[in-house]
């Protein structure tokens, strides 16, 4: 009898301890969403989304970021573009052609989890460092190679998760049928993890484009379109950070509609990417 | 009860790391009939079977030393590429396992990587080999819909047509119907005796009923070791060891 009521007190516990914590997260994203909004929505206007700063524009006279908006959109499309050729073969050759090898694969995957680690702004330092060595300026290419590097451990190591899942009686059977390793790879395992594949590219894609450090030695900052890989290119992080380090009150506002965008994209991709997913997920072999 | 010999398995041993979970084991299964691996859980009766088709290469640290003779070929030792040996055998696991892909391309997959793509090709076959499994009939009309939409039962059948589909001459089954109900199970047993016309069945259970119902030939294995082999008539009626006759009267699990 006592024994019950203090299983039913322990159980009453630990139920308002994760009822707390959800509700705390919950209660920062609502205010970090709120504070963006109440503050970048006024500041938001069409002339932001489609023009080019003008003169001025960083002392609050007209223009907007379109450049930073496509220079974010290329940066990060093409560094999760370029991760996603490395990053898928990569960890289904860790699970599949290396599903043996235990320990091997262990160190491959604190190795990755260590790089998953390693703060941004040394992968910009490493990157600034490289550029110098092959005497390139900061450039579009520079960005798009850097953050690549900083998001292929995030990718492989989540899509690796993913992977893991997928019951060895799968595996048996493609193999059975004659598969080889890589038709076990790519026509079996893939499709079983197509959703949680998009989600770990998105995840990578949110990384990609919401950093800043990696991209302010490397992409630099420019006001014009970016129209070639070789030039600088502006990025929305930048953008935001340029913005509220101005002492003027209406380019601080700028600021926020900024990462009102920022956020904006993110959600888009979001969604877009879970609608593909589960288009796909009902091929799934459910365990 | 004679016929010629399809799978010669000579001096196996197999260890999984300092585990020794073969010994010496050596047997001979009969063509076109079905023969039933006997005896009780962890008695390395899935294991004997994933090691005709090396599945066990797939687990690390295993070392197997001997042969296992499929027609002319050492399965165990052979230089020829694995692959083309696993498609002469259809493999029922435990529980089905359909691949993550519609009804049609489940059947059609073995086919499509031994290079045979063209839908016109395909779509006759894949109707035959459904047939032979006795689903055409539930899934005809929903060939797009996922394999995962289907019932247990289906699934296994699903998994039948899919390993007949590159027509083998081996079919290994691994408790093919520990997971299905009754009548599903039914389906499965009847079906065996119906291709064993045409097919080598090896199935492994421990199910003493399933075994007298279906089996020509019995492998009564325990620990590790082959305890006693024969037609399944003299095996059951006439049994020689005192273990085997202390396990068909189940007197241990």
């Amino acid at each position: 009898m006592k024994k019950s009521k203090l299983r039913n007190a322990e159980e009453l516990f630990f139920r308002g301890v994760m009822i707390l914590s959800s509700s705390v997260i919950g209660f920062v994203l609502v205010l970090i969403l709120w504070s963006i909004v109440k503050r970048g929505f006024p500041a938001l206007s069409w002339e932001m989304i489609t023009q080019t700063p003008k003169g001025g524009f960083y002392f609050g006279k007209e223009g907007g970021i379109a450049n930073a908006i496509v220079g974010s959109l290329y940066v990060a499309s093409g560094a999760t573009l370029l991760a996603m050729i490395i990053g898928i073969p990569v960890s289904l050759y860790m699970n599949v052609n290396l599903h043996k090898r235990k320990k091997l694969v262990t160190a491959i995957r604190f190795l990755l989890d260590v790089m998953w680690g390693i703060p941004s702004i040394v992968y910009g330092a490493f990157g600034f460092t490289i550029m110098i060595f092959f005497g390139m300026h900061s450039s579009l290419l520079a960005g798009i190679l850097t953050i690549t590097l900083f998001i292929l451990p995030i990718m492989i190591r989540s899509i690796d998760e993913v992977l893991l899942s997928v019951p060895k009686g799968l595996m048996e059977a493609s193999y059975s049928l004659g598969s080889t390793e890589s038709e076990t790879s790519y026509k079996v395992f893939l499709k079983q993890c197509i959703s949680g594949v998009t989600t770990a590219v998105l995840l990578s894609f949110g990384r990609a484009i919401g950093d800043a450090a990696s991209v302010l030695f490397t992409t630099g900052y420019t006001d014009h379109m970016p129209t070639s890989l070789m030039q600088p290119t502006a990025t929305l992080p930048l953008a935001i950070f340029f913005q509220m380090s101005s002492p003027i009150a209406e380019v601080k506002e700028r600021a926020y509609a900024s990462a009102l965008i920022l956020t904006f994209i993110i959600l888009l991709i979001s969604i877009i990417a879970r609608i593909i997913s589960i288009r796909y997920q009902k091929h799934k072999i459910k365990i | 009860m004679s016929g010629n010999s399809k799978i010669i398995i000579k001096d196996v041993n197999l260890h999984f790391g300092k585990q020794h979970v073969l010994k010496n084991v050596t047997a001979t299964i009969p063509e076109k009939q079905i023969t039933v691996i006997l005896g009780p859980s962890g008695c390395g009766k899935t294991t004997l079977l994933k090691t005709m088709n090396r599945l066990t290469d797939l687990y690390p640290n295993v070392k197997i030393k001997g042969s296992i003779y499929i027609g002319d070929d050492d399965v165990l030792n052979t230089k020829k590429d694995i692959t083309e040996i696993r498609r002469h055998m259809g493999l029922l696991s435990q529980r089905p396992y359909p691949l993550p892909m519609n009804i049609f391309n489940n059947v059609a997959y073995g086919l499509r990587i031994s290079g045979r793509k063209s839908k016109k090709y395909l779509k006759p076959r894949v109707q035959h080999y459904l047939q032979m499994a006795n689903l055409w009939e539930e899934v005809k009309d929903r060939l797009t819909d996922p394999a995962s939409s289907l019932s247990i039962g289906q699934q296994q059948r699903l998994c039948l047509a899919r390993g007949l589909s590159v027509d083998p001459d081996i079919i290994l089954a691994d408790e093919p119907t520990s997971a299905l109900d009754p009548l599903s199970s039914e389906v499965i047993e009847n079906k065996f005796i119906e291709l064993k016309s045409q097919y080598t069945i090896v199935m492994v259970t421990h199910s003493l009923q399933q075994a007298r119902r279906i089996a020509d030939y019995v492998i009564f294995m325990y620990l590790g070791e082959i305890i006693e082999q024969g037609p399944a008539d003299e095996f059951f009626n006439n049994t020689k060891q005192e273990l085997t006759k202390k396990y068909i009267k189940g007197l241990f699990n």
